[in-house]
């Protein structure tokens, strides 16, 4: 087990390093030169020198990744070229909000979509198994911001249950809060539920074809607890992979929901940030992104542990 | 008083025909074999009496279990009998168990469900029911998983959970199949000893007649969904008054005829295996420890001529296809040589070895999955033509798949089909065109006809046969099964725990066992006339 899980650890790792490489790499390559955007456009050429040298981007390729990758790891991410703010300032009160976000909408999907997709497999091939498919079907194809602006249309302005757009702050209290959030994560959770459905329908009926079920069944258990207890837990290795990867779609699905719903989240901040050109922010974002998608599939591993022994060897 | 009573019971999956008129009882304390080839309705039987058919199945007739109506007993009734009074093994052990549950979990949940006993008063029984088939405490916790057990302490885990709640019936669809003689003796003799103690009815389900006379009382022929035959076992058998009876039996102690016997000594060598060994390392005890490295094979040699046949027995996990993947060169011995045609093997690039491949085929135990189902059968049976130094074109192509198919027994027109328009007899007979499409001086079958019916098998016997007296292929035939060594194997080689341990003629060796392993074996090995005598002496 623990062979299994350091292996996971250093591979996650190993990873996270590859990706800030590539990060660094591909904001190198962009044309821009920071200084000079920093300067504006009437900077004479000595002044972008010498602003040049004072940020270091005249030093060695290598020793500027090392600074910066070695400022990662301490939460220094650099200062913003275009608001003079150390990145982290900007970035710490826009997790507040999109990371909330991204976790509700997770939660969301998974808890509608395993009793969706466990209902289908159950009656597949009938009216509820085709009904409930196409209705997914439908859920993959359109996409989420549409969906935000019926939720709006319906939630916010028809029935008034919840603001339609905006954040307070959670210094506004927990339930305020909540009630700004929810709309966007039900918004970036069905298309994501929809997808997730569909792959545990599909893992499910597989299971139910293998010989342990009707072991199970011949121990005199109900069909309905021979699905919950023995074939579900089976199937949820598919489930569990596809979550992990859908949580990279799910973030970059958080950069449209939040500019629908006005959220100050990391989303609009990496949006701005780009059309300024403010490039050591969206190095920044880009790299704290990356980690929880890391982390998330780190998770992700641990879990198939925990759900399949043979993962784990011999106690 | 009878337990079971099957009368006129007729089954249709969709527009399909399944079983017809089928007639059926069982006392209590008495053991009925349902016997038939795949396809003839034995496990659909069994399926009835358990209520788990598959959906679009309609059952008519009557079938009755201790006075209960099954056929028109509610879901909630069956649910009732499944695993109390009815308990149901199958036949595959490696896949009848929830791979995340633990063994305990598995046999103490229907133990709670029937008796809603606690946690622990259920995993109290269920530890005295896995003692009892013979897993103790001490080697088999409750905790352990289903991978952590072999193929036969699985199907004693599945026993124990079908017969936890002492059943008044129990089912056994194809129990032994997938085990070796010795496990297979093992697991039958404990259900003897079941059915004794709790004077349990047992339905057991083979294709392998010589199995159902050692242990039925009564057995039941089925062919298409039609009994044939059905009576007492030792008369049924040894009267042998219904032509299919007499077929099943021939077919099962068939012994293909080789007119040429070949002399031993008379040619160089095909084949030499020269101490050849292979280590696996071991599991991985933890972070930076290994158990030490498991000797799968250890310091063999062995040499076949041209045109022998020689057959290597051994009970499973015994070392018989890591040896037959060295000598196909599909994996490294960690010691000793490999020599085929006189050059050594061992060791070469891959693409020096073209000319020993070309010369070196294999057939596998299962027709199902050595063929990928999206290929037509000519491209499959052509696939070894690309080890030729001359690519042929696809007019030669064709006409070498087609005279390949030709000697196999099947027709040119065959070629355009794909892999599931055949049956599991003729699937095998592709599997053997492939190999010998390129005139291979010898043939390594793994288990070739261990998972076909016993009418077919003997079809596939006398083709191996006739292959290797006109074409003069060598065969390295590796089996548990005796009778396959006997009909094919002119010197037979016993394997046991990665060495060979007695070889000889194959008359010899099986009928005169010298060592431990091959004795065991042998006694092991059911045997059709054997069981018909015992049964004739006991019943006087």
């Amino acid at each position: 087990m623990t062979a299994y899980l350091l292996k996971r650890l250093i591979i996650a790792a190993l990873t996270l390093v590859l990706a800030s490489m590539v990060v660094f790499a591909v904001m190198e390559i962009l044309p821009g030169d920071p200084a000079r955007l920093m300067l504006g456009l009437n900077a004479s050429a000595d002044q972008v020198e010498v602003l040049r040298n004072q940020m270091g981007l005249n030093a060695p390729l290598v020793l500027r990744y090392l600074h910066w990758a070695g400022g990662l790891l301490s939460l220094d991410f650099g200062r913003s070229y275009t608001y003079s703010v150390p990145v982290i300032d900007l970035v710490r009160e826009r997790v507040a909000v999109s990371l909330p976000l991204a976790l509700i909408a997770l939660a969301l999907s998974t808890i509608i979509a395993i009793p969706v997709g466990v209902f289908s497999a159950s009656r597949q091939g009938r009216a509820g198994d085709t009904l409930t498919m196409g209705a997914a079907q439908l859920g993959v194809a359109v996409p989420n911001f549409w969906f935000a602006l019926m939720l709006i249309y319906l939630f916010a302005v028809w029935l008034r249950l919840v603001p339609a757009g905006g954040f307070l702050g959670w210094s506004a209290g927990i339930w305020p809060a909540l009630k700004s959030l929810i709309l966007p994560a039900v918004a970036l959770a069905l298309p994501q539920a929809a997808i997730l459905a569909r792959v545990a329908r599909s893992a499910l009926i597989e299971v139910l074809n293998e010989d342990y079920i009707r072991t199970a069944r011949a121990k005199g258990l109900p069909y309905r607890t021979v699905l919950w207890r023995h074939a579900l837990r089976n199937a949820m290795i598919p489930v569990l992979t596809i979550l992990g990867l859908q949580f990279a779609f799910l973030l970059a699905g958080t950069i449209i929901i939040e500019n629908v719903f006005y959220l100050p989240g990391l989303g609009r901040l990496v949006f701005q940030a780009i059309t300024q050109r403010d490039l050591i922010v969206v190095e920044g974002v880009v790299m704290l992104l990356v980690a929880a998608v890391i982390l998330i599939n780190l998770l992700v591993d641990f879990s198939y542990a925990i759900v399949d022994p043979r993962l784990r060897g011999r106690q | 008083m009878t337990l079971l009573e099957i009368e006129n019971l007729s089954l249709t999956i969709g527009a399909t025909p399944i079983l017809k008129d089928v007639d059926l009882t069982i006392a209590p304390g008495e053991v009925v074999g349902l016997v038939g080839e795949s396809g003839s309705g034995k496990s659909m039987t069994a399926l009835t009496i358990m209520q788990l058919l598959p959906h679009l199945a309609r059952a008519e007739g009557r079938v009755a279990f201790d006075g209960i109506d099954i056929l028109a007993a509610t879901e909630d009734q069956m649910c009732a009998l499944r695993g109390d009074d009815i308990g149901m093994v199958f036949q595959e052990p490696m896949t009848a168990l929830n791979p995340v549950k633990t063994i305990g979990e598995q046999v103490a949940e229907g133990i709670r469900w029937h008796t809603k006993a606690s946690r622990a008063e259920a995993e109290d029984r269920a530890r005295k029911i896995l003692d009892r088939v013979g897993l103790p405490e001490t080697k088999f916790p409750l905790s352990r998983y289903p991978h952590e057990l072999s193929g036969g302490q699985r199907q004693r885990v599945v026993i124990a959970i079908a017969c936890a709640l002492k059943p008044k019936l129990l089912i056994a669809d194809e129990p032994t199949t997938a085990l070796d003689v010795v496990l297979q003796a093992q697991i039958l003799d404990l259900l003897r000893d079941l059915v004794r103690e709790n004077r349990m009815g047992l339905l057991l389900i083979s294709h392998d007649l010589a199995v159902v006379t050692e242990m039925a009382d009564r057995l039941t022929i089925l062919r298409r969904g039609e009994v044939t035959e059905a009576g007492d076992t030792a008369r049924t058998l040894s009267e042998q008054l219904h032509p299919y009876t007499r077929e099943l039996a021939l077919a099962s102690m068939h012994v293909p005829a080789r007119p040429k016997i070949h002399q031993a000594g008379s040619a160089k060598p095909l084949l030499e295996v020269e101490g050849v060994s292979r280590d696996y390392p071991g599991r991985r005890t933890s972070l930076f420890r290994r158990a030490p490295p498991v000797r799968a094979v250890d310091n063999v040699s062995l040499a076949i001529e041209p045109a022998q046949s020689v057959a290597l027995v051994g009970r499973s996990g015994c070392g018989k296809s890591t040896l037959a993947r060295m000598i196909l060169a599909l994996d490294r011995p960690t010691a000793g040589a490999i020599r085929f045609r006189g050059e050594t093997v061992t060791g070469k690039a891959e693409a020096e070895l073209k000319p020993a491949r070309r010369d070196m085929q294999v057939v596998f135990q299962d027709p199902y999955g050595s063929f990928d189902p999206r290929q037509k059968v000519e491209k499959l049976v052509a696939e070894p033509l690309h080890l030729l130094e001359k690519q042929p074109t696809r007019t030669e192509r064709r006409d070498m798949v087609a005279h390949a198919l030709q000697e196999v027994g099947l027709g040119p027109r065959d070629m355009d089909k794909y892999p599931h328009e055949f049956s599991g007899g003729q699937r095998q007979r592709l599997s053997i065109a492939r190999a010998i499409i390129t005139r291979p001086k010898l043939v390594v079958a793994d288990e070739p006809v261990s998972a076909l019916d016993v009418s077919i098998r003997a079809q596939i016997l006398d083709l191996f046969a006739e292959l290797n007296q006109k074409l003069g292929i060598a065969y390295l035939f590796i089996t548990h099964d005796l009778t396959v060594a006997r009909a094919m194997g002119d010197e037979v080689l016993v394997m046991h725990e990665g060495r060979i341990v007695e070889r000889g003629k194959a008359s010899e060796v099986l009928d005169h066992p010298q060592s431990e392993a091959a004795k065991a074996l042998v006694s092991a090995a059911p045997d059709l006339h054997r069981a018909i005598a015992r049964r004739m002496q006991e019943q006087g």
